[in-house]
């Protein structure tokens, strides 16, 4: 049994948070510098060079790369031989995610009823995914996600006979749909499998995957791979106005599913793809 | 690139073509969502406005806050499509002006059409980058919205895009068509 305190929880949360939403991740950075040498728009490259020159504001001024600070998604790993003392696990995150947000001058989003839109004021709560695993490490990722794109993704309930066709139907219309709403260039986490919410987590989690790295499995990473290309090929270009560079990556996450279904979700990330991770 | 000042004249937005990117200097004002839904509330009501819309140009934006020191946080556009359940009311009371990012309904682009308003887009991802642009900012209503209150921004070569003019000329119709490689 190893004892973790509350506060340190909550502290690491708080850093996470605005360390995400600060720092650009240096492998996107990468990969919109490649885009530069493929992109053939010249106003493409216009909007490239501006994110990669608000990039480098926000990390030099401690200035949220987009104003959208987003809703706090944090991904929480925990061993079970682990102990949180002083509290809750799930309050040490809250706690976390408001001190993050406050003292981070980061923007505060969150409406406490979908209806009565009262703003709680500290961004809380955050929306927790839990996994308990073997042995006593506790690791947090906080992937802060903006609402632009999270309104433009989708869930598709396919059919088995769909196939791989359908798949690549249900990725394609949904950045058509998004269009220029979701700040091309995009980041797509893709989910395939489970059932109706196992199908949407997977998506979720395709967006940690770090950028450049491919599925596992060879003809899942082939089939990444071609969707990415086809989802440049739909020329809707940075910002939509036209081009080679509509989406960075695409990444694909699976699971077993029923004999009858073959659930499909689409998270669609803009370029700023954020999530920080650290193991206590 | 075209330098315009806002407020917008009607000879300013006749001047302007889907595609030209433009440096914006001049008064604009902050609303979204809740902001846009007490406005037209307001105008429902009777109820005097917190500014004057006559040429008014409105950016589509939930500033963060600023750090000490800094006039206004990161501050780039929001998506459009949630105002346009309220922009044509809006330009029926003299906005000329709107900047965010995204598509519009052909309700907003023709009442655009109708009473000779621009829509333009600003670098969405971009609002470290935005901020710089933004000299002066004031909230004048709504102060309890937080984020969503309404501000009044003297901006400097804000740099944005026409993507509808009043003409109805859409860039995001025209342009990633000339880039599409797409197999039906």
């Amino acid at each position: 049994m190893r004892e973790i305190a509350w506060n340190t929880i909550r502290d690491t949360v708080a850093s996470l948070a605005v360390r995400a939403n600060t720092v650009l991740d240096a492998k996107v950075e990468e990969a919109i510098r490649q885009a530069r040498k493929t992109e053939e728009s010249p106003v493409g490259l216009s909007i490239l060079d501006q994110l990669l020159e608000n990039g480098r504001i926000a990390r030099e001024t401690a200035t949220p790369i987009c104003q959208d600070t987003g809703l706090a998604v944090v991904f929480v790993t925990i061993g079970q031989e682990v102990h949180v003392t002083g509290g809750s696990l799930e309050a040490a995150i809250h706690a976390g995610v408001a001190k993050g947000y406050t003292e981070g001058y980061l923007r505060k989003s969150v409406v406490r009823d979908p209806l009565d839109r009262v703003n709680t004021g500290d961004n809380t709560p955050a929306i927790i995914h839990y996994r308990i695993v073997p042995g006593e490490e506790l690791t947090l990722t906080v992937a802060p996600k903006g609402i632009g794109s999270e309104n433009m993704s989708r869930i598709f309930m396919l059919k088995p006979s769909q196939g791989l066709a359908g798949i690549r139907q249900a990725v394609l219309d949904t950045v058509e749909a998004a269009g220029s709403n979701a700040c091309p260039p995009l980041v797509i986490g893709v989910g395939v499998g489970g059932n109706f919410e196992k199908c949407a987590e997977l998506a979720k989690e395709a967006l940690l995957r770090p950028i450049g790295q491919h599925a596992q499995d060879p003809s899942w990473a082939k089939i990444e791979e071609d969707l990415l290309k086809a989802v440049n090929d739909l020329g809707i270009g940075p910002q939509g106005f036209g081009g080679r560079t509509t989406a960075l990556w695409l990444a694909i996450e699976t699971y077993p599913t029923h004999i009858g279904g073959m659930p499909v979700a689409v998270n669609i990330n803009c370029h700023v793809a954020r999530h920080e991770s650290a193991t206590l | 690139m075209k330098q315009i000042t806002a407020p917008f004249t009607q000879s300013i937005v006749e001047s302007l073509t889907a595609g030209d990117t433009v440096l914006i200097t001049g008064t604009i004002y902050t609303a979204r969502d809740a902001a846009h839904k007490r406005l037209c509330e307001a105008i429902a009501e009777g109820r005097p406005l917190p500014f004057d819309l006559r040429d008014a140009v409105i950016y589509y934006v939930g500033p963060t806050p600023p750090q000490p020191g800094q006039v206004i946080g990161a501050a780039g556009p929001t998506t459009s499509g949630r105002m346009d359940a309220y922009a044509p009311t809006l330009m029926e009371h003299g906005l000329r002006g709107m900047i965010g990012k995204g598509e519009r309904t052909q309700a907003v682009v023709d009442s655009m059409k109708k009473h000779t308003a621009v829509y333009l887009a600003a670098t969405g991802g971009a609002g470290a980058l935005l901020s710089h642009c933004i000299l002066e900012s004031e909230t004048i209503a709504y102060e309890d919205l937080g984020t969503e209150a309404i501000r009044r921004l003297t901006v400097k070569d804000f740099p944005a895009t026409v993507v509808i003019d009043c003409q109805g000329n859409n860039l995001y119709e025209t342009a990633p068509a000339a880039y599409s490689r797409r197999k039906v």
